[in-house]
């Protein structure tokens, strides 16, 4: 059972409460974009057996959207932050790092 | 004019917990930022409750004002009072960000009452429902087995779970079946 928890309304959710909602960080294309951005933003998604970067949202709950660090293998937890952030915060990324060294996400470190 | 019926009409389950449909009663789904000093103070002019902390609610007089997310709160007032009341948002908080709906046919609202009325949530909803964890004055936005519900807490200790309209004969099963299943005696 995995247990998040929100940043908005500070309830450690369990997964029943939650749903979830794919990659985190996702830059959306736009116009004057090449085919292979829109190809990249709408089809490419990292697929990891091990720390994930995802968007979940407390659906039976706030509401809210929030973004979660975790390892999709052990199921363990590095933190959850809020969705109005472009990258994963400092924080979040020492907790990675702590656990597996030299971790990066795609372009970001 | 049709007259207006709630969703149950106050149907009743009496028993050592009483589950009863609480009627018609207003609400009122007000949304905007909690940090803007005209909202905070439309809302206090309007109803004389503050923006309450997270997870709680506030009463004053006629109305309760309940927390529901970082931008939306809900107030539960008489029924008659609520056009009235979102007219009076819409004028306060003109030419703001807000929204003011009137959600009170829309929505069923259900009473919890009797000593183990804390175990018949327990066991429909995935939250520590322990006496010394969901207290007095907090409100959870949560799930009541398939379906969305939000319920809180009130100084009598005894409950009251809000529903949409359409899912309040299941919430109404569930709970009275909780109810009359009896006591676990594990919270
Ligand atoms: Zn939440």
């Amino acid at each position: 059972m995995l247990i998040l928890h929100c940043p908005y309304c500070g309830v450690y959710a369990e997964e029943t409460e939650l749903h979830a909602g794919g990659e985190a960080h996702l830059k959306r294309a736009t116009i004057g974009d090449s085919d292979e951005a829109f190809e990249e933003y709408l089809f490419m998604r990292e697929n990891k057996k091990g720390v994930h970067l995802e968007r979940w949202r407390h659906a039976n709950g706030c509401g809210k959207w929030f973004l979660c660090a975790r390892d999709t293998a052990t199921l363990e937890v590095y933190g959850t932050y809020p969705a109005q952030t472009t990258e994963p915060p400092a924080d979040i990324v020492a907790a990675i790092t702590a656990k597996h060294p030299g971790w990066s996400w795609k372009e970001k470190a | 004019m049709s007259n207006a019926v709630s969703a149950l009409n106050g149907q009743e389950a009496k028993g050592d917990v009483t589950v009863r449909e609480l009627g018609l009663t207003g609400m009122i789904t007000l949304r905007g930022d909690f940090e803007d000093e005209n909202f905070g103070a439309a809302l206090s002019q309007i109803t004389g409750a503050g923006v309450p902390d997270v997870r709680h609610f506030v009463q004053a007089g006629d109305f309760t004002v309940l927390w529901m997310s970082p931008d939306e709160l809900l107030v539960i007032l008489p029924y008659e009072k609520a056009a009235e009341t979102v007219a009076a948002f819409d004028a306060a908080l003109k030419g703001t960000h807000f929204l003011a709906v009137n959600v009170s046919d829309a929505r069923a609202l259900i009473s919890i009452s009797g000593d183990f009325a804390n175990e018949v949530l327990a066991k429909l909803s995935p939250v520590d429902m322990s006496a010394d964890r969901f207290t007095a004055g907090m409100v959870r936005r949560t799930r009541l087995a398939q379906v969305a519900a939000a319920f809180w807490m009130l100084p009598d200790g005894s409950y009251n779970l809000m529903c949409f309209r359409s899912v309040a004969d299941y919430a109404f099963g569930l709970l009275s079946t909780s109810a009359k299943a009896g006591k676990v005696g594990a919270i």
